[in-house]
């Protein structure tokens, strides 16, 4: 009888090899000259369409026909900066007085009314009365009457209740329900050093703490008193493949009386409270309904005071206000580039089966997750540095672009952070949709299918997004629930709910918060990982 | 070489219609025992049709007025459904330079040219059939969701129907359309055979056109690009209103993506003609 003996290898425990089946896939990733060409083509697309629509938007300057549907603001505006760095807009009336100190002033709201523009054509009739949602009237501590200086202040809203707001962003509310002679405000602000405390009340007599914030570097003496504004009013209407965007602005009128104050204010004659008020209309400059509407009357306790503007944010896009490139334009090729990267990361699989290669890769490494892991790895890898040489690519040569313009065009200047998680994002965005490619195509097997799950999944909802006059309650929804969500890591600012502005899509104002959107697609690409991963356990190859 | 240096006289194929008879024959058998094409021209005709509905049923008309195109709005889904019609072109291609196929169709149908033809027009015949079916039923959608939604002869919106000259222009135009997308994705896929690449750069180019000009600022670049990109050229043709701001007028629009056609078959032609198989 003959002994077998049992063939050992001299090779370690097979398990101990992940880093030699890192190696094996990635020599097979770098030796197929056509991946290597795709990854690169992706880069040059994603670049090349960034500086593009950089060129693009400083030609229309020179041409001189600026405004355009998708309006670029040529000439170099000068925008107010607030607190932190932000781009706001800090323009209403404003009747004041210093109050040196601490102190506190209080008042009643009886009526805000606001007033539309005319827009039509024909005769120019009286302006009408209307409900504009966001025009604000109240009390306001400032810094100082320069614009963008920092502040707290409390008002009654058109059709938001009564608010507590502060340095531009932020925003609490109060006492819900129109203002009316019936149904009357009243409004508080106690300062104590930096930290401001807004109050509200309907009777005057019961008193609730809205919300208590500190202003940094707030001057020993302030300026505090009435203010009045309302923003101006944003249109949007789109066709099929065309939208304008007009604005007009407002102008609302409030009544106030029951002024009172604490503090050392100053004093008219006998040491009682109560110098004069100066009215100052604050960032003036912009459009009126009509400039001498604006302005202040005072008559027995009682103030009517009218004002225009607003006191928020800049909202930035094409469609804004704003200056409306941002470095999410310049980004726009991504998607293009990543239709490159799901055919590269779509042929890192198939090839595998169409020329038989996936039988010797199983049978050099028999734990077959282990090499759908490898392979995600590589791919995501190698995605995630082309993406993020394209996306830092695109956004220095456009911004180098737009400053070599010469100020015909401007962007608008993201904060640090917010700039590095849109190119990193967009790094990401590719890295992951490559693996989630692979995925699909190690479900599917034939390269056909997966590129076109991939490119239906993650490229389509975003190109319904871009042209103007695709319903967006449609987009909104796909832009939801398909991986395509990703593409609010592009983001380039936050949506405000207290500013009424185009929060359109097409202008990089996703449905989903930045990671949040990102999250969609890690859940899908896990999902597709899991099925593969049983798939390719499960049957033969 | 001709047919006849080879020594396969005229006995063999007798003439040359007869011999494009044969090729015709030869890629219907070819394309109809492939379970994919199938549903692939069904899937193609649904997501259209399924598509416009969900562009009917969320567009709304304000009431202080409405700026929409109907029948542009109602054939919404030819831009989703032309990404099937150009994958149903490429597998009729790259499928058979994967399975080796190839090398049996050249063998019995050496004029290289003829099978070229005669695939190109199956595939345009299947096209434009699955594409009708599609349009009349995006249309019908329209006809039938659009008034529900504020689109009323009282705002000037009078049902869709193709007895309207410029709808009927848009209905036929967007069926043309899709067959002319199946015709320049067959001259890509010819010349570039990898099922993957043809199907990324032809959706590539399709969709890189209309996202870029939305965002462009330059108006006169804006102009010219969308008078080059195929989607956005071709696209013309479904437009019933304002049509002098557009950059080119429809039929115009539907020339720009013929041409696109036509240099993509040329190409394509040229490589599959002088190239190893």
């Amino acid at each position: 009888m003959t002994s077998i003996t049992p063939y050992h290898t001299t090779a370690g425990n097979p398990r101990d090899g992940f880093g030699q089946l890192l190696h094996a896939e990635w020599t097979k990733f770098r030796t197929v000259r056509g991946w290597v060409i795709g990854l690169i083509i992706a880069f040059l697309i994603t670049a090349g369409l960034g500086v593009l629509i950089a060129k693009s938007a400083g030609g229309s300057c020179e041409a001189g026909n600026g405004q355009t549907q998708h309006a670029v603001a040529c000439g170099q505006p000068t925008y107010t900066v607030g607190p932190g760095g932000v781009l706001v807009q800090d323009q209403f009336y404003f009747v004041r007085q210093p109050l040196a100190g601490n102190g506190s002033i209080t008042v009643r709201v009886t009526s805000l009314i606001g007033l539309s523009p005319y827009t039509g054509p024909g005769p120019v009739p009286a302006p009408q009365r209307t409900s504009v949602p966001w025009s604000k009237a109240g009390i306001i501590i400032s810094g100082s009457t320069r614009p963008g200086s920092a502040y707290a202040a409390m008002m009654a809203t058109g059709g938001n209740g009564v608010r507590m707001q502060w340095n531009y962003t932020g925003d609490t509310p109060g006492l819900p329900g129109a203002v009316s002679a019936a149904s009357p405000r009243w409004l508080r602000l106690t300062r104590d050093g930096d930290t401001i405390t807004g109050y509200d009340s309907a009777d005057g007599a019961h008193w609730t703490p809205v919300g208590t914030v500190t202003l940094a570097g707030l001057p020993s003496t302030v300026q505090a008193g009435l203010f009045v504004t309302s923003p101006r009013q944003l249109m949007y209407s789109a066709t099929l493949g065309s939208g304008t965007m007009s604005s007009s602005p407002t102008e609302a009128t409030a009544v106030f009386d029951h002024v009172s104050r604490a503090g050392r204010w100053p004093v008219k004659g006998h040491g009682e409270v109560g110098g004069a008020w100066t009215g100052d209309d604050i960032g003036a400059g912009g459009l009126q309904v009509s400039p001498a509407s604006v302005g202040s009357h005072q008559a027995a306790g009682r103030f009517t005071v009218t004002g225009s503007g607003d006191i928020a944010p800049l909202i930035a896009g094409a469609t804004n206000d704003g200056p409306n490139i941002t470095v999410r334009d310049f980004l726009l090729g991504t998607f293009a580039g990543l239709i490159a990267v799901a055919v590269v990361a779509t042929m890192f699989m198939t090839a595998e089966y169409r020329r038989g290669l996936i039988r010797t890769t199983l049978a050099a490494s028999p734990d077959r997750s282990r090499v759908l892991a490898a392979k995600a790895i590589v791919i995501g890898s190698a995605a995630f540095v082309a993406g993020l040489a394209a996306a830092a690519g695109a956004a220095l040569i456009a911004t180098h672009i737009a400053q070599r313009s010469g100020g015909l065009f401007s962007v608008f200047p993201e904060p640090w952070p917010t700039e590095l998680r849109i190119i990193a994002g967009t790094a990401a965005l590719i890295a992951m949709a490559a693996v989630f490619t692979l995925a699909i195509a190690t479900v599917v097997r034939r390269s056909a299918t997966a590129i076109l799950i991939a490119i239906v999944a993650l490229v389509i909802p975003f190109v319904l997004s871009a042209p103007p006059g695709i319903p967006s309650s449609l987009v909104d929804w796909l832009l939801r629930i398909t991986p395509a969500a990703a593409f609010a890591l592009q983001q380039p600012a936050p949506q405000y709910y207290q500013v009424q502005a185009n929060y359109l899509a097409s202008s990089g104002y996703f449905p989903l918060a930045p990671w949040t959107g990102f999250a969609v697609l890690c859940g899908w690409t896990a999902l597709a990982l899991l099925l593969a991963a049983y798939l390719l356990r499960r049957r033969d190859a | 070489m001709s047919l006849r240096a080879v020594g396969l006289s005229r006995t063999r194929y007798g003439s040359r219609a007869r011999y494009g008879r044969e090729a015709l024959h030869a890629e219907w058998t070819k394309l109809r025992t492939v379970a994919s094409t199938g549903w692939l021209l069904l899937g193609a005709a649904v997501l259209t049709a399924a598509v416009s509905m969900a562009a009917d049923a969320s567009a709304t008309c304000s009431p202080g007025g409405c700026q929409a195109d109907t029948a542009k709005l109602s054939l919404t889904g030819v831009q989703a459904g032309q990404a099937i019609v150009a994958i149903i072109a490429v597998l009729a291609v790259s499928n058979e330079y994967s399975t080796g196929m190839i090398r049996i169709t050249l063998t019995a149908m050496p004029r290289r040219l003829t099978v070229l033809a005669a695939k190109a027009a199956l595939i345009t015949g299947l096209v434009l059939v699955a594409a009708a079916v599609a349009v009349l039923a995006s249309v019908l959608a329209g006809r039938l969701i659009l008034p529900g939604h504020g689109f009323t002869a009282a705002h000037g919106y009078p049902p869709l129907s193709l007895g309207n000259g410029p709808v009927l222009r848009a209905a036929c135009g967007s069926v043309l359309y899709l067959a002319l997308i199946a015709l320049f994705t067959l001259g890509v896929a010819t010349a570039v055979r990898e099922t993957a690449v043809a199907i990324g750069f032809v959706l590539g180019l399709l969709y890189v056109f209309p996202v870029v000009t939305s965002v462009i600022g330059n108006q006169h670049w804006q102009r010219h690009l969308e008078q080059i990109g195929p989607m956005t050229a071709g696209l013309d043709i479904q437009a019933t209103a304002g049509l002098k701001s557009l950059p080119l007028t429809p039929w115009e629009g539907l020339g720009v993506l013929a041409l696109w056609a036509a240099g993509a078959l040329v190409f394509g032609a040229l490589i599959f003609r002088f190239r190893d198989a």
